[in-house]
């Protein structure tokens, strides 16, 4: 398949600032691309140079197979959603929709015929003669929404469009962009910082951090094989645990040795057959520390550990247990009989574990 | 004026009964008040009632007591009599002349300044910052340094003694300040505004007339209001640059008030000063409550 969106070497300096670093991103037709990554990362910009807002200083962006360097946002065939929203404040609902049309000299006839099809599309008929400064932050989101909608292009830019809502609504506008996404089959560059988001949306997540471009990935892949320490950290909430450790070579596998405050240091076996330096950072996410006894497998093994706190969220129980000299975080039940300052045993998958290079961050495994 | 709303407007919420104290000190404030603005009312009072006055009785009443005997004939010498040197047509057609140049100055100069004010706000080029701190720097320069370039310049385009020359030399002074009011107004409106119009296929002077225009309604007053005063109440440049029949109402009040010989007419010369001040009052009446509103307006929500 051609890929729609083709992003090669792409370069951008604000003076002597770098702002992005050779960046090589592609997606298909259809996909979902989530940019995530802190603020400042780059990824805003990123967005920017696609919709051909900000110049670029090197490389290329190619969509639909064209070369897009010289081109004006307004024939790169895309539609922008902005944070804040950006509605034109003078001009109605439907006037705001109907703007770009009108601009491009769209007949009266087929400007009306789409407003209806958007307007019933995101239900917001009623509210087609409002001025934005009379609508609600969701709805003028809608309208945001619909605004992008009715061009219909090859690409959709989202640039952080939920960060204004409260936290409910966001929820539940997330819901509604998936679904667009699955009915319509577009494609879709989606801006933001929370990766709680990114998981959700994506088909295809990019992590950015300082304009460098840390891993391409599916949801699963970057959630489950973080390639350093930086996305190992950034996605997933709680975080995934970061443990500093010790490997031996020990017969077919490898000895891992994990120092407590107190009594003799932890000792695991991992299955791995792999070569890895004496200091690693072990990585496991919470669900992968668990009760001793739940999970069954070849690399489930437990270990008796002092517990610090107990969190209760509901659905589930965190604990909190000092290793290695970090705050590591296990994930047990709601119903567990965890108590502060206790001993217990829990299972850790190491099925599931990534080791990292201290020095490097780079990802072993 | 229309400035009070931004003091008085006593707070809804209190409704404890005020202490003796807080009484006496608010009559206090009132009474101080009502003095100022007595003490700033009075010279008016006096033209007014003066301009209603017979010669006659202005020299034998006093200065601030009402006319015994209203009588307009002042006021209808002032606006089609009274003599200006060697004419003697009153100020009528000089007030015309100032019509004449102070509309499309004031035109002019809004619009230039709205269209430099949305570039330097909203399209960012090298040396847009340069440029604006020359304007502002040209706002500062006094009338009587450019006298003699823009007589210069004026005689050189040709428009030397003309009303159009007196219109350059209005827009020209004026662009400084237009500027500045438009642009500390439009970098209030978020960027992401001009991206989406760009984004929508809108280009730099569809985003100005269909986006920015609109949204100026506030700013545009309090300039028009500022240039209006402006230009009608200049003397130097009227008077420097004009010449018989192209003179603004300010230069041919002074002729009427400096140059009668004999009897000194106190009641026509006040009359025409009130006739020469009446447009700005007008215009500040009119659209003053627009003035404070514009001059405080923040950003633009939605």
């Amino acid at each position: 398949m051609v890929p729609i969106l083709n992003i090669r070497n792409l370069n951008k300096n604000f003076g002597a600032v770098e702002i992005l670093k050779e960046v090589n991103v592609s997606i298909d037709p259809g996909d979902f691309l989530v940019l995530v990554g802190p603020s400042g990362c780059g990824k805003s910009t990123l967005l920017n140079c696609i919709a051909g807002l900000e110049p670029i200083s090197g490389g290329s962006i190619n969509i639909g197979g064209r070369d897009m360097t010289r081109v004006s946002p307004k024939d790169r065939d895309i539609a922008m959603v902005f944070q804040s929203y950006a509605l034109y404040p003078t001009m109605t609902v439907a006037k705001n929709i109907t703007f770009g049309m009108k601009v491009r000299g769209v007949d009266a006839a087929t400007q009306a015929r789409k407003l209806a099809k958007v307007a019933e599309q995101l239900q917001i008929e009623p509210l087609l003669d409002r001025r934005p400064g009379q609508l609600s932050g969701g709805q003028r989101q809608r309208v945001a929404m619909g605004r992008a909608l009715v061009r219909d292009p090859k690409l959709f830019l989202f640039d952080e469009p939920l960060s204004n809502l409260d936290a409910k609504l966001r929820v539940s506008m997330r819901s509604e962009i998936k679904k667009l996404h699955q009915n319509l089959g577009a494609t879709m560059v989606y801006v933001t910082h929370d990766q709680i988001e990114a998981m959700t949306l994506a088909t295809k997540i990019v992590v950015m951090k300082d304009g460098v471009v840390q891993q391409i990935g599916t949801p699963a892949e970057i959630y489950n094989h973080p390639a350093n320490l930086f996305v190992a950290d950034f996605m997933g909430s709680p975080a995934m645990n970061l443990i500093p450790a010790r490997t031996e070579r020990r017969g077919d596998g490898i000895q891992i040795e994990i120092t407590r405050p107190e009594g003799a240091p932890i000792i695991l076996q991992s299955p791995l057959t792999q070569d890895l330096p004496e200091q690693v950072i072990l990585g496991l996410r919470p669900e992968d520390i668990i009760e001793a006894g739940a999970r069954q497998g070849a690399a489930v093994q437990d270990a008796q550990c002092r517990i610090d706190l107990v969190e209760p969220a509901g659905a589930d129980t965190y604990v909190v247990s000092e290793l290695g000299g970090k705050q590591v975080t296990a994930r047990l039940p709601a119903e567990t009989k965890a108590e502060p300052g206790a001993m217990l045993d829990l299972a850790f998958d190491l099925a599931k574990v990534s080791f990292f290079a201290p020095d490097s961050g780079e990802r072993l495994n | 004026m229309s400035d009070f709303s931004m003091f008085s407007a006593p707070h809804p919420a209190v409704t404890t009964p005020a202490r003796p104290g807080q009484v006496a000190l608010r009559g206090l404030l009132f009474s101080l008040l009502a003095l100022f603005a007595l003490f700033y009312l009075l010279p008016l009072f006096v033209m007014v009632t003066t301009s209603l006055k017979s010669l006659e009785e202005i020299r034998s009443g006093s200065l601030v007591s009402l006319p015994r005997e209203v009588t307009f004939e002042a006021w209808r010498t002032a606006w089609s009599g009274a003599c200006t040197g060697i004419q003697c047509e009153g100020l009528r057609p000089y007030f015309w002349n100032s019509v004449l140049l102070a509309v499309p100055a004031v035109l002019i100069s809004t619009f230039l300044g709205a269209a430099n004010g949305y570039i330097i706000a909203q399209w960012h080029f090298r040396g847009a910052n340069l440029i604006f701190s020359a304007m502002l720097f040209g706002c500062f320069i006094p009338f009587q340094v450019v006298l003699l370039p823009m007589a210069r310049m004026l005689g050189w385009m040709g428009l030397a003694g003309t009303i159009p020359g007196l219109i350059f030399a209005h827009v020209i002074y004026g662009i400084g300040f237009t500027t500045l009011f438009f642009r500390n107004f439009y970098v209030t409106i978020p960027g992401d505004l001009v991206k989406a119009a760009k984004v929508d296929g809108a280009g730099f002077f569809r985003i100005f007339w269909s986006i920015f225009l609109p949204l100026s309604l506030p700013i545009i007053v309090v300039t028009v209001i500022w240039q209006f005063t402006q230009i009608w109440n200049d003397f130097l440049f009227g008077v420097s640059f004009s010449q018989a029949g192209t003179q603004p109402v300010t230069v041919a009040l002074n002729n009427i008030v400096n140059s009668t010989t004999g009897v000194k007419e106190y009641n026509v010369d006040m009359a025409a000063a009130i006739i020469a001040g009446l447009p700005t009052l007008l215009v500040y009446v009119v659209a003053g409550k627009y003035f404070i509103r514009g001059l405080t307006a923040g950003s633009v929500k939605g």
